[in-house]
């Protein structure tokens, strides 16, 4: 069964009509080209596929494509504006938070709703915010780092 | 005149001999600059296997058995045939007579010393549960999942092991057509037998120490897409550590022309050795071919990559030790038993290398020996782990160094001082001679950062629910293959129009960063910026050089000789052409920050962007200075390193919490600070998984695995990871061209054993199977009864 939803991705206003079994991530990956979006697991564990829905990070695996209907949503690709990366984006980098890549735009999502959110976290409630995305390259170490150095720009 | 001069330079280049790198006087080796992929990551621009298109792209699912072991009587396909939208459905019986290995091993010459090609593309015969029987492809891939459910077999089941030593039991059942020993070997190193040596030992200690098979958790599963292009060949586009052996494979399996296969490497999701098998790439080639060359992908699901693909190997090991009365360790012995599961893969290399560490890293004074089996069992296949066997051997070899030393009285660092591998002895076991050493000045430096003597005296007879202990371990690793396997690398540099330069390497960059660190050896030695070398993070065997790809931690030191043989040749191109244009000598010029300099005074004399430029369009004289070489390299540099760790143990609930835990590496050159801390970082954290936490569970009543997700296998969260503590010892290696040693995989050998040894200290128990989890530490202090001690004996 189709359902025509219409929802802003990255500042932009859209209508699609979706299956109404489709994941948010299968509307945006396939429907929407959006391949920042990235699976890892396909049932909520790893973190990979975050989005910002209404500015909460969120992994759009398990969340209903139906549902996305009048929300406000956002992916990597709509960090940087043009060619300036975003505070996270850019201290990603330079804290070498960035291995394989595949985790990284999920945790990019959670990064910045911390930003977004005005207040200041402990290194181990970093650790506790970003929980959700897995990693198997970088020990979270430098993701820690990354969000942090972050938070203090 | 001009074209006299410029044939003169260049026959002045041959004989000028260009020194390797500086260890004190360098530009772009041993700083960080930003990844060549570093942008694409953080926008969501870099391209994985699953984010490129193709028109008609087709979906292939596998279609897997639901038992252990047995074979299969009779299949019926005929209903998911009939589904609309699916295209093909294959079956063993399209595919017999079509084997091959899956390792991504360089091809051995003669041919009989290839690992056993016991892989078929489709089976009857089941060897482990989720076995693959057949495959479907459809339009989509619901069509092809609904198309599996449609599908009837049933079978006639055997028993099943999940233990080698279960399954070298003399009425087990084959796995394959002779027995279930995939390989077996025997090493000993020393004059005497050590078991005429024991006799005369002090002191004799023996012990089990046990490992589970584990798995590698990339974050980007196995995919695979396969197509034929306009000339009929077979494109395989994968996610893949090897592209250039899986080619190889394809060819051989196919007995086609190697010609007819080009494989593609996109950007991939980490590998960790479980892409440097064949996993994928056959099946989706002969999907390919059975829907006439239309694009067919294979894109496993998580639950399938974690039970389907590899894992790292189970190992039982069986260890006995003789030391006099002064500490030394006179003889040893070990009887490894390694779980392979139901294919071959990597044969019996991986058991091999881990008894030839054992023999190596505390090597005993009289006589030493060891044995080992690699036995198939009805478990995932296991195959390369980042490591490949050395975490462990290293984790029965530090935990029994502890136990020993805790038996004779010794403190366990000053037992090892006394028995560790000793800087200027030849490696007993590959005969290679070992040029760098800094275990030494690794092990003092961990003494340091963890305050040895302090702690170890503060955490003796502790009581209390909570206690605090620090343990040690130290481990070598090789670099790369050699003299067991071929070491070749291939680089090609293109210099452009304006002095600004193509890489080409054939090696793959898996997120490592290899990408990076080519770049900036490139640039070392042209005398160029950084940004001025230019390579993607793609390999594809059309385009790129033969290298053998991403394993052994090889590639900054193999293909490394590569990169700096090509930048040196294009270098003596360049200044041949710029002498001739200035009518100087070539070996009076050099290239400095792309500019032409008079080598001893650093006078600058011209741009290189002319000299470019005159290559391509100088009427009389054109040519584009390129350099394509393709390298062996006959050495293989031991890295060294240590691990401490400082845990405090919850006695009542058996959780291990690391408070303090570092790694000390000597791994030659730092050619890229912040590449390299990553690089341990992300080591640590997988062996404090393997440690701590990580297991494969399989149901002992019907083989089933039991935890091939991401929510029931605990892979470390950044919760249960600490801070992780990283120090270099400042060692250059002669025989790398960059001074670099193996630093990919090191890493992820020695914090378990320290953590371990760390839990010992603490509480006065020694655990010997791994993982080391709540429910194994409260069974064992239940039993130690160490709650109800006044205190413990440390």
């Amino acid at each position: 069964m189709t359902q025509r939803i219409e929802f802003t991705l990255n500042g932009k206003k859209l209508t699609v009509d979706i299956n109404i079994k489709e994941s948010l991530l299968e509307v945006l990956r396939d429907r929407l080209h959006m391949t920042s979006v990235k699976q890892g697991c396909g049932v909520g564990e790893c973190g990979a596929c975050a989005v910002l829905i209404d500015g909460v990070s969120m992994n759009s695996c398990i969340y209903p494509g139906p549902r996305a209907h009048g929300k406000e949503i956002r992916t990597t690709e709509g960090l940087a504006d043009g060619e300036d990366l975003s505070v996270m984006q850019r201290s990603f980098i330079e804290a070498g938070a960035v291995q394989c890549g595949f985790c990284t735009p999920g945790l990019l999502m959670t990064a910045t709703e911390l930003k977004e959110s005005g207040k200041s976290y402990s290194r181990e409630e970093i650790r506790r915010e970003i929980s959700g995305h897995l990693c198997r390259c970088t020990g979270y170490h430098k993701i820690v780092d990354a969000v942090e150095k972050g938070l203090k720009e | 005149m001009l074209s006299k001069r410029f044939l003169t330079g260049i026959l002045a280049s041959k004989s000028q001999k260009i020194s390797r790198i500086d260890p004190l006087k360098n530009t772009h080796i041993g700083s960080s600059p930003q990844r060549k992929d570093a942008l694409a990551k953080v926008t969501g621009r870099a391209k994985y296997t699953a984010d490129m298109d193709m028109r008609g792209m087709l979906h292939g699912k596998i279609f897997r058995s639901t038992i252990a072991h047995g074979r299969v009587t009779s299949l019926d396909c005929s209903r998911a045939e009939a589904l609309e939208g699916v295209v093909a459905v294959v079956t063993y019986d399209d595919c017999r007579g079509i084997v091959f290995p899956t390792a991504g091993h360089p091809y051995a010459i003669p041919p009989a010393r290839n690992d056993r090609a016991d892989r078929n593309l489709l089976t009857d015969r089941i060897r482990l549960y989720g076995d693959e029987i057949a495959a479907v492809v459809a339009e989509d891939p619901v069509t092809a999942e609904k198309a599996l459910e449609l599908i009837e077999v049933e079978y006639e089941e055997y028993p099943f092991y999940l233990d080698p030593e279960d399954a070298v039991k003399e009425d087990a059942v084959h796995i394959h057509d002779g027995g279930n020993i995939l390989g077996q070997n025997s090493l000993s190193l020393g004059e005497e037998d050590p078991e005429e040596v024991f006799k005369e030992a002090a002191h004799i200690i023996e012990d089990i120490y046990e490992s589970p098979q584990v798995q590698h958790c990339h974050m980007e599963n196995h995919i695979c897409y396969a197509y034929k292009d306009d000339a009929d060949r077979i494109v395989v586009v994968s996610s893949t550590q090897i592209p250039h052996i899986a080619r190889r494979i394809m060819a051989h399996a196919f007995s086609m022309p190697f010609s007819k296969f080009r494989v593609i490497k996109p950007v991939i999701g980490g590998g960790f050795g479980n892409k440097q098998d064949v996993v994928l790439e056959p099946l989706t080639a002969f999907l390919t071919m059975k829907c006439s060359g239309r694009p067919v992908m294979i894109d496993l699901s998580r639950e399938e990559c974690m039970a389907w693909t590899r894992s790292r190997h189970g190992m039982r090991h069986y260890m006995k030790t003789g030391v006099d009365r002064s500490g030394r360790i006179i003889a040893k012995t070990l009887k490894s038993y390694g779980t392979n599961g139901a294919y071959a893969s990597h044969c019996h290399s991986v058991v091999a290398k881990q008894g030839g560490d054992f023999l190596r890293h505390y090597p005993a004074s009289r006589g030493s020996s060891f044995q080992g089996y690699t036995v198939y069992t009805n478990t995932a296949t296991a195959g390369a782990m980042r490591g490949y066997g050395i975490p462990q051997i290293n984790f029965a070899v530090e935990s029994h160094m502890d136990d020993v030393a805790r038996a004779i009285g010794m403190d366990p660092v000053e037992f090892r001082k006394i028995n560790v591998i000793k800087e200027g002895q030849a490696d007993p076991v590959g005969k290679l001679k070992l040029d760098s050493y800094g275990l030494s000045a690794c092990f003092e430096k961990g003494l340091e950062y963890i305050g040895w003597e302090k702690k170890r005296e503060l955490y003796k007879d502790q009581t209390g629910e909570f206690r605090r202990g620090i343990g040690f371990a130290s481990f070598g690793y090789a670099t790369g293959v050699w003299p067991i396997s071929q070491e070749i690398a291939g680089a090609r540099i293109t210099m452009n129009q304006d002095g600004t330069v193509q890489l080409q390497v054939g090696a793959t960059e898996l997120g490592q960063g290899s990408t990076t660190v080519f770049c900036q050896m490139a640039a070392e030695t042209l005398g160029i910026s950084y940004e001025m070398v230019n390579l993607n993070s793609t390999t594809d065997t059309d385009m790129d050089p033969f290298d053998t790809g991403a394993y052994a931690s090889r590639q900054t030191f193999v293909t490394g000789n590569a990169v700096h043989e090509a930048a040196v040749q294009l270098k003596a191109k360049v200044l041949a052409r710029a002498a001739a244009r200035l009518e100087r000598e070539a070996d009076s010029l050099d290239i400095r920050d792309a500019r032409i300099v008079e080598a001893e005074s650093g006078a600058d004399l011209i741009g290189l962007d002319e000299i470019a430029l005159d290559s391509y369009y100088h009427l009389p004289d054109s040519g584009v200075m390129t350099a394509d070489v393709s390298t062996q390299t006959k050495t293989n540099p031991q890295s060294w390193g240590v691990t401490v760790a400082e845990v405090e143990v919850d006695m009542q609930t058996g959780k291990v919490k690391v408070l303090d835990i570092c790694n000390i590496h000597d791994c030659g050159r730092v050619l890229n600070p912040l590449l390299a801390e990553g690089q341990v970082q992300g080591g640590m954290s997988m062996s404090l998984g393997f440690g701590l936490s990580e297991i494969m569970l399989y149901d002992p009543n019907t083989g089933r695995p039991l935890n091939n997700n991401l929510l029931d296998y605990k892979l470390p969260t950044s919760m249960d990871t600490p801070e992780l503590g990283v120090k270099f010892t400042p060692v250059h290696e002669n025989s790398a061209a960059y001074g670099s040693k193996s630093l990919g995989e090191p890493p992820a050998i020695s914090p378990a054993s320290a953590v371990r040894n760390a839990v010992l200290h603490a509480s006065g128990v020694g655990i010997n199977s791994l993982p080391i989890n709540p429910q194994k530490l409260f069974e064992a202090f239940k039993k130690a009864d160490v709650l109800n001690k006044e205190t413990i004996n440390v």
